[in-house]
């Protein structure tokens, strides 16, 4: 039997931590990067377009998790109708195109665990991250590589412990995701009021297990 | 304003540090902090609040389409100060209210179609060539009712007509190009998808 490691408790900063009381973030590093999908990874995703269907989609704003995003984003200034939660995006996708596209076993096990747990995930490479993960706002004169001028002070970030790796629901800093070379990932999930620890727990496990497999 | 929107909830702990604080530094900045701090929360209260009632009815509302339901961005992520945050709850409100009077109206519409069909079914003849689909009444699906006369131009002569009922959505698998880069007969476009699928792979 496998050793299965433990989820880590990611830092939020205290500012955010008063403003947004459960708001938190949580992550586990696995092995690998991302690879071709296997079949059997495939057939999942298969049966994962049959069970969610349109009415299910249209349904998701009545779930407590997915509305937990949809509120968190409209107290972060987003709009979920402009630039949908993860859940949404992907439920989105599968109305458009009729399923769920495999795109790579990586995204493939992002989209599974989206979609089972409702929870937004996000991976980064572990080898391009200095310490432990976090979410606080960005300071004056901080970028986001791979992207021109500086961020807006106070935005909100996910964070290692010497730059941002990526705003918070929204791009990823170039470099900092997963790429071919990468041998090692880090699954994070955001977790916001409203949204269960077990919730969270199930969907970075989820994400895992499938790229394990 | 809902009188939901405006319960305080007990016990809130995210206070309880800044409250001890003011109580020992007794300044004016600290009440201001803890004044703004009380309304910010109370502002993401009222905007959970209007956002589920926002979901309930974008739900109840399917299938209809054309609905506006976006509220628009403040340039986020950031953390939202009491004015924005205002706006935001503003704005959600408004757009709770024009698009439940916007559903109701539809609703209404919808009604008076529903009882046309009604009566087009009881007395054809008064509706002649008139279509009521389904979306014209407010439920999902193709199907529509259409005023047609029986047998043509022969029923139009003779004032014999009828209400057809259509069949529904026309099947997603359409004529496709097989594998094989040639276009199916159109009798093996009608068979079932297994068939289609042993066609592909002979």
């Amino acid at each position: 039997m496998r050793e299965e490691a433990a989820t880590e408790a990611g830092w939020v900063a205290p500012e955010l931590r008063e403003e947004f009381p459960g708001l938190a973030l949580r992550y586990l590093s696995v092995d690998g990067g991302s690879a071709r999908t296997p079949r059997h990874v495939k057939g999942r995703l298969a049966d994962l377009s049959n069970r969610f269907s349109g009415p299910q989609a249209i349904n998701l704003r009545h779930q407590p998790i997915p509305w937990a995003y949809r509120v968190f984003y409209r107290h972060i200034g987003l709009d979920p109708d402009e630039q949908p939660t993860p859940v949404e995006a992907v439920a989105l996708e599968r109305v458009k195109r009729g399923g769920f596209i495999s795109r790579s076993l990586l995204d493939d096990a992002l989209t599974i665990a989206i979609i089972e747990s409702g929870v937004a995930l996000r991976a980064f490479d572990a080898g391009r991250a200095e310490g432990r993960l976090g979410i606080r706002q960005s300071e004056p004169g901080e970028g986001l590589e791979g992207r021109p001028g500086e961020l807006p002070q106070g935005t909100l970030v996910i964070a290692d412990e010497a730059r941002p790796l990526g705003l918070l629901f929204g791009a990823i800093a170039a470099g900092r995701g997963v790429r071919p070379r990468t041998t090692r990932t880090i699954l994070t999930a955001v977790q916001v009021k409203g949204v269960p620890d077990i919730a969270v727990e199930e969907a970075i496990w989820l994400a895992a297990d499938v790229l394990r497999s | 304003m809902p009188e939901e929107v405006l319960e305080i909830e007990a016990g809130d702990s995210s206070l309880q540090p800044i409250e001890a604080l003011d109580a020992l530094l007794g300044g004016a900045g600290r009440v201001d902090l803890l004044t703004e701090r009380r309304a910010r929360h109370d502002l993401r209260r009222q905007i959970a609040l209007l956002e589920r009632r926002l979901g309930e009815l974008f739900t109840s509302a399917f299938p209809r389409q054309g609905i506006d339901w976006r509220v628009g961005a403040l340039g986020g992520p950031r953390v939202l100060g009491v004015a924005e945050l205002e706006r935001v709850r503003d704005a959600l409100a408004t757009r709770l209210h024009e698009a439940r009077a916007e559903v109701g109206r539809r609703g209404e519409i919808e009604a008076q179609n529903r009882g046309m069909v009604e009566a087009m079914i009881a007395e054809p003849e008064r509706y002649r060539w008139v279509l009521v689909s389904n979306e014209d009444v407010g439920e999902p699906g193709c199907r529509h009712w259409h005023s047609r006369p029986r047998w043509g131009i022969l029923g139009m002569l003779m004032g014999w007509w009828r209400v057809k009922l259509s069949s529904g959505c026309p099947l997603a698998r359409g004529l496709r190009l097989l594998q094989t880069g040639t276009w199916p007969a159109k009798r093996d476009t009608l068979r079932p998808p297994q068939s289609i699928v042993s066609l592909t792979l002979a």
